[in-house]
């Protein structure tokens, strides 16, 4: 009733601007809709358990956190923690490492998905076509556990198929997996392998929305195959490619813990400690968790402000953006 | 004469113009094929060396094709209970998962696609915010364990079942699939919320939930990352991705009835074939009957973010 009242009076008082008028309390809205706000509930309950809970968590970034004396009992040391953490000889090379495991994927795979929709979008046999897609998507159902497994029977350096193959040839072994820059190499290979079928549909959809009487009016002024793709298709999907361009950029901080870990081994350290695999050892194995918190705090502010940088980007280009 | 000139010089053009664009078109199907083939040739082998005899495959004699075909290996991998386990856990998680997953992202998407709800900008935020923000690997697992879940089925059922990235394919969808007339005339005729959700919004777009279903029964199917951190100690409550890291990819565990024989650290690599061929053969059986739903979505996805 008070709500009412209020609103009448803002009606007299404020007369020159009409849209107060309708401003009404929030009891109002509750009321309203209290049945919509119910259902809001339960995923809300998820949200502020699951993933605003766990960001109390964080504080221990700035806390010299022991597990006997608990969040409260720990004392706060400010940004003695991330001192400690940037001058850490591992910490360069997680960074490094991460930056460079993503953008090696983002280089070999971003123009894969664009390659394979632009040759499979010339594929006049329908039924050649289906069956090919079915098959380029296969990779990406697939865990990254039996991946990796598959990996080292594929290119493992005693009984790989392929060093077996190379060894009947006269070749040597090569250890693709067992040794630092091979291990890069096919990390990049087998990541860009596993995704590029699943990239290709956005682009396909983007394709067949092209107008086709551009394409007409190229065959009319005498373009070829490589006319049509370079002049008509190409700028027509340009903007999914700026899109998915800028989206993926806005990742190039985030680490793929799951990819890492199952390809790994003792072989090859160099370019395996990524943010992540430094967050779980230091933390879950050897209990350091302030400066485990810490590196990962460090490496999500980053990543907040990649996204939200690749938004304004995308934005400023007029396209849809992220958020 | 120059007419005549011109006219078979303009068709040795078309005709060399055929010839390119045969070859042209050959390339491209040639270049499709491989990279088809890079995606199945690896199975074919993996299958092959899980159903040849051992001794082939130690002297690397087998390709593509098995050689003396024998499932000894699978009697093996089917005698050893734990794996059995961890296919039950698989399934029994991955059910569940997905019916809480979808019921989540419903109650989330229904309220938000409504265009006259008050706050609606600021519930949208705060479940998008943590699509770009994590606390990390650590805060989470502090949680999780103050939660007293560590060791629980509920571990691997609760925590992600609320994806903010399916949660706005859905709402993305309902917002253009479903009339806002259709609604309000509902609400007008008395119809609760609840009544409109149930009896008109949920029949009405079988198509994103079949798809939703499915990311979220493939997300919750191929992770382990959550079960490496969180499942430590009871090993019965292993799933199968992250038994078949301890078994074929650290090898730091060997098959119960491959152990009995002696101590032996690690399988034999027919064995650790057969398990991987255990753990891929279901979703290569299910994968040609869910694939186009995922098309779908994907492409339902792309609309927005």
């Amino acid at each position: 009733m008070i709500f009412v009242k209020f609103a009448k009076a803002n009606k007299i008082s404020n007369s020159v601007v009409p849209l107060q008028m309708k401003k009404r309390g929030i009891f109002h809205y509750i009321k309203k809709d209290w049945q919509l706000y119910v259902l809001l509930l339960v995923p809300l309950a998820f949200a502020l358990v699951f993933k605003y809970g766990s960001y109390f968590g964080l504080t221990i970034a700035f806390k010299d956190y022991k597990i006997l004396k608990g969040f409260n009992g720990s004392k706060w040391v400010g940004f003695d923690i991330f001192r400690k953490v940037f001058t850490m000889r591992n910490f360069g090379s997680a960074v490094r490492n991460t930056l460079l495991l993503n953008v090696l994927t983002l280089v070999f795979g971003f123009p894969m998905p664009i390659i394979l929709a632009l040759l499979l979008n010339e594929v006049k046999n329908k039924y050649f076509k289906k069956v090919t897609q079915t098959l380029i998507y296969l990779p990406h159902f697939l865990s990254f556990i039996i991946i990796g497994a598959m990996a080292y029977q594929i290119f493992g350096q005693e009984n790989g198929v392929i060093n077996n193959i190379i060894v009947s040839l006269g070749g040597s072994r090569i250890p693709f997996l067992q040794e630092d820059t091979h291990w890069l190499i096919s990390y990049v290979v087998i990541n860009v392998w596993q995704t590029m079928g699943w990239g290709t549909i956005i682009y396909l959809a983007a394709i067949t929305s092209v107008n086709p009487e551009l394409y007409e009016a190229a065959t009319v002024d005498g373009a070829g195959r490589w006319g049509k793709i370079k002049n008509v298709t190409l700028p027509c999907i340009r903007s999914t490619i700026v899109t998915l361009l800028i989206m993926n950029l806005g990742k190039i901080m985030a680490g793929s813990f799951e990819n890492v870990y199952a390809l790994m081994n003792v072989a090859t350290p160099k370019y395996t400690t990524t943010i992540p695999i430094l967050v779980y050892r230091l933390g879950l194995s050897n209990g350091k968790y302030s400066e485990a918190t810490a590196i990962g705090l460090f490496q999500s502010v980053i990543g907040l402000a990649l996204v939200l940088i690749s938004d304004r980007i995308a934005k400023k280009l007029g396209e849809d953006g992220l958020l | 004469m120059e007419a005549k000139l011109q006219t078979r010089s303009l068709n040795k053009k078309v005709e060399k113009h055929k010839i390119t664009d045969k070859i042209a078109s050959f390339l491209i199907h040639l270049f499709l094929v491989l990279v088809a083939l890079t995606c199945v040739l690896p199975f074919l082998h993996v299958f092959a060396k899980s159903v040849s005899n051992e001794a082939y495959v130690i002297a690397n004699k087998v390709l593509l094709l098995p050689k003396e075909f024998t499932i000894t290996a699978y009697k093996k991998v089917f005698a050893d209970s734990s794996i059995l386990r961890s296919f039950y856990v698989s399934v029994v998680v991955t059910i569940l998962f997905t019916m809480l997953g979808i019921l989540i992202t419903l109650c989330a998407a229904y309220p938000l696609s409504r265009k006259g709800l008050k706050g609606r900008s600021f519930f949208t935020f705060v479940f998008l915010f943590t699509m770009y923000f994590s606390a990390g690997i650590i805060p989470e697992y502090l949680l999780i364990n103050n939660l007293g879940l560590l060791d629980t089925w509920a571990v691997l059922i609760l925590p992600l079942a609320f994806s903010p990235y399916n949660f706005l394919i859905m709402k993305t969808s309902l917002q253009s699939t479903i009339p806002d007339s259709l609604i309000e005339s509902a609400h007008l005729d008395g119809a609760t919320q609840f009544q409109i959700l149930g009896k008109i919004v949920v029949p009405l777009s079988k198509p994103i939930l079949a798809t939703l279903s499915l990311f979220y029964a493939v997300g919750r199917w191929n992770a382990y990352q959550d079960a490496l951190f969180y499942v430590k100690q009871n090993v019965s409550l292993r799933p199968l991705q992250l038994k078949m890291y301890y078994l074929v990819v650290s090898a730091t565990e060997s098959l119960q009835a491959a152990s009995e024989g002696g101590a032996q650290i690690t399988n034999p690599e027919v064995l650790k074939a057969a398990c991987i061929m255990f753990a891929t053969i279901p979703i290569i059986c299910i994968y040609p009957f869910v694939q186009k739903f995922f098309v779908q979505g994907t492409m339902i996805g792309s609309v927005k973010g």
